[in-house]
């Protein structure tokens, strides 16, 4: 009962001390602002940037597998150039792979080189140009805006068509109509069959804007007879991935006659080597920025100490008397804490408000996401940097001796 | 004193010393006094007698350096600064010569205030503040601030605010020293009404017009008590008498 009419007493006291020292306390304010502000946005930054990674990664196909010479990411040089030095993998092992497989999975051959694009006067240079099947559709978010994508009969058939990325598309036709036109691949001509719709850019290697993808047989036949084929293996269920890839593996071995001692020559990647890296990655750019934002927040604490301490010091002939009347340390104590405390909260709640409108901003240029959960912990944050920095200067206000306190008048 | 008489406030052989500095300053030397349950006593002595050591020591906001000082039989030395808060808190009210009010809580606030470290609750506490006003006059002005207030009003919302936890003692320092003298003793009025209830009075002066309204006076002198005058009960102009036995 004590404690609660001291809670609101100090209370009482705090809103009176703030109203009274308005620009004080503005100006104290100021500083907590900026620094839950600041940290505010960088969280927001950062869970912004890491949804929209995973969502990206995801749209990947969380199933899917990715069979290649080599890893995606690889640690050292040395390792990269001793996986330089595996052979390809050719068509006819994609073939032996999916005969090996459980019949609900499925290979979707991948291969890529660049070539110039045209069409009429219009060129574009060292575009991507994918050699795959109709069965590729199925294992990428990529969706087909117009027209439609290769079919089974056209995968290795040597009818020459192509669907191109929506940048390819607007580039080359600058609005003219792009189905059923012909365009230039290499020294060949395409029929377009289908335009893929935009994707974005979060994940470069992932997007098809702009690639043009045609039949693999095609791609053997005009580009290269021996490219360097990625199998990406569709397993159906994200939730058996683990069992699944240790099947592709040994399936894999025996396509590539691997005896039981040799190292695989051969690498699995998936989706999951993306996050990974960008949770190794990200997590330090995360901390790092904020430890920097973090920064602007302590100074926004000094201010606060040094406000207190100079509050403390103006009252103490207050102190005094309240220990007079019989108030006790820990009343002392919590009368200054609140204060401090209720500086630091409006802080935080000033910045909470202001981080609604930055959080527009910055999705200027990332992808920025306030949550419930940020603006709670930026609300703890502020609370913590006042309970912190006021800390100090409460105890001294709470030690004063009453004679010495009434002394200072 | 009669046989009867409780002994509210016994000091035996104390001593508060200050380091200034180099120097040891002994503002009390070997006090040794008895005050009892219904005394209304006037402390006096020139500046640097040590009557203001001595009121703090007795109102518990200081501890003496040797010696035992008993409140009401509690050996109230040894205690540390939470329990001589709840000690200050419950048993002793102070008047101060600046009246010492918050100056942004109203009378009503300012009264409230030991009852807040009570941990009364705000209702009772309220009705508490609002009688203590009423018993020094100033019911109407409960809603005032103290710069709303005359120099009198403030001193008497100051006596309402050490009357409202019905303490043992009333400590009050200068209580005059801030106002003209018609007021001042308007103020030791009251204090001899209260007196007359049966509070236990303690005034710190250094009017003798002020120590003249008490039925017994301290003199200290150089921290040592010089004199311990007591006057009849019903008695006036008796000081002269009462200053000869002092000298004699």
């Amino acid at each position: 009962m004590r404690f609660v009419a001291e809670i609101f007493e100090g209370l009482a006291i705090a809103l009176d001390a703030i109203r009274v020292h308005k620009l004080r306390a503005a100006l104290t304010t100021l500083g907590v602002i900026i620094g839950v502000l600041t940290v505010t946005l960088m969280s927001a930054a950062i869970n912004g940037i890491k949804t929209s990674f995973s969502e990206n990664v995801m749209a990947l196909g969380a199933d899917t597998l990715y069979v290649s010479r080599m890893d995606w990411f690889i640690g050292s040089p040395d390792e990269w150039i001793k996986q330089s030095r595996r052979p390809r993998i050719t068509l006819e092992q994609i073939r032996q792979l999916e005969r090996l497989l459980p019949p609900q999975q499925f290979c979707i051959p991948y291969a890529e080189g660049t070539q110039p694009v045209k069409f009429k006067t219009r060129t574009a240079e060292a575009v991507e140009v994918v050699g795959t099947t109709d069965k590729f559709i199925l294992a990428t978010s990529a969706r087909v805006a117009q027209g439609r994508f290769l079919t089974p009969a056209e995968s290795d058939g040597a009818r020459p068509v192509c669907v191109i990325g929506a940048n390819v598309a607007a580039n080359l036709f600058e609005g003219e109509p792009a189905l059923g036109s012909r365009i230039w691949v290499g020294r060949n001509t395409f029929e377009v069959v289908g335009v893929f719709e935009k994707q974005g850019e979060a994940i470069p290697q992932a997007a098809l804007d702009d690639a043009v993808v045609i039949p693999v047989g095609q791609f053997i036949t005009q580009f290269r007879r021996e490219p360097d084929f990625t199998v990406l293996v569709k397993t159906g269920d994200p939730g058996r991935l683990g069992e699944a890839r240790e099947e592709l593996r040994g399936a894999m071995r025996r396509v590539r006659r691997l005896p039981p001692d040799a190292e695989d020559d051969f690498a699995i990647n998936s989706q999951e080597s993306y996050l990974d890296l960008f949770n190794r990655v990200g997590g330090r750019i995360a901390a790092a920025g904020l430890f920097v934002t973090g920064l602007a927040l302590f100074v926004g604490g000094i201010g606060i100490m040094n406000i207190m301490f100079v509050t403390v010091a103006e009252r103490t002939y207050e102190i005094g008397l309240r220990k007079a009347v019989g108030a006790r340390q820990r009343a002392i104590l919590v009368q200054f804490l609140i204060e401090a405390a209720c500086i630091a909260l409006i802080g935080g709640v000033i910045a909470l408000l202001l981080a609604w409108p930055g959080t527009w901003l910055l999705q200027l240029l990332v992808p920025a996401a306030m949550s419930v959960p940020t603006m709670l912990l930026a609300l703890a944050v502020s609370l913590l940097t006042g309970l912190v920095a006021g800390f100090v200067p409460a105890w001294r206000a709470a030690k004063m001796k009453p004679v010495e306190a009434l002394r200072h008048e | 004193m009669t046989a009867l008489a409780v002994v509210l406030i016994r000091l035996i052989n104390v001593w508060r010393c200050y380091k200034v500095g180099a120097e040891t300053v002994e503002a009390l030397r070997d006090v040794s006094l008895e005050i009892a349950k219904g005394e209304y006593v006037a402390i006096m002595g020139p500046s640097g007698s040590g009557k203001s050591t001595l009121m703090n020591v007795i109102g518990c906001l200081d501890t003496p350096t040797s010696g035992i000082y008993e409140l009401d039989g509690v050996n109230v030395t040894e205690m540390d600064d939470d329990q001589l808060a709840e000690v200050r808190n419950r048993r002793i009210g102070f008047v101060f010569q600046t009246f010492n009010l918050l100056p942004r809580a109203t009378a009503l606030r300012n009264v409230e205030l030991p009852l807040i470290y009570a941990g009364v609750p705000a209702g009772a506490r309220r009705e508490r503040a609002r009688r203590a006003l009423e018993q020094v006059g100033l019911s109407h002005r409960a809603r005032h601030l103290p710069n709303e207030m005359s120099g009198g009003e403030r001193q008497r919302v100051a006596i309402a605010r050490a009357l409202v936890n019905n303490p043992s003692i009333l400590l009050a320092d200068e209580p005059t020293g801030n106002l003209d003298s018609k007021t001042g003793s308007e103020i030791m009025a009251l204090f001899d009404r209260l007196a007359e209830q049966g509070n236990t009075i303690i005034v710190v002066t250094h009017e003798e017009d002020v120590a003249k309204h008490a039925r017994r006076i301290i003199r200290l002198r150089d921290g040592r008590i010089a004199a311990d005058e007591r006057r009849p009960v019903a008695g006036s102009g008796t000081v002269g008498s009462a200053a000869r036995s002092a000298a004699g």
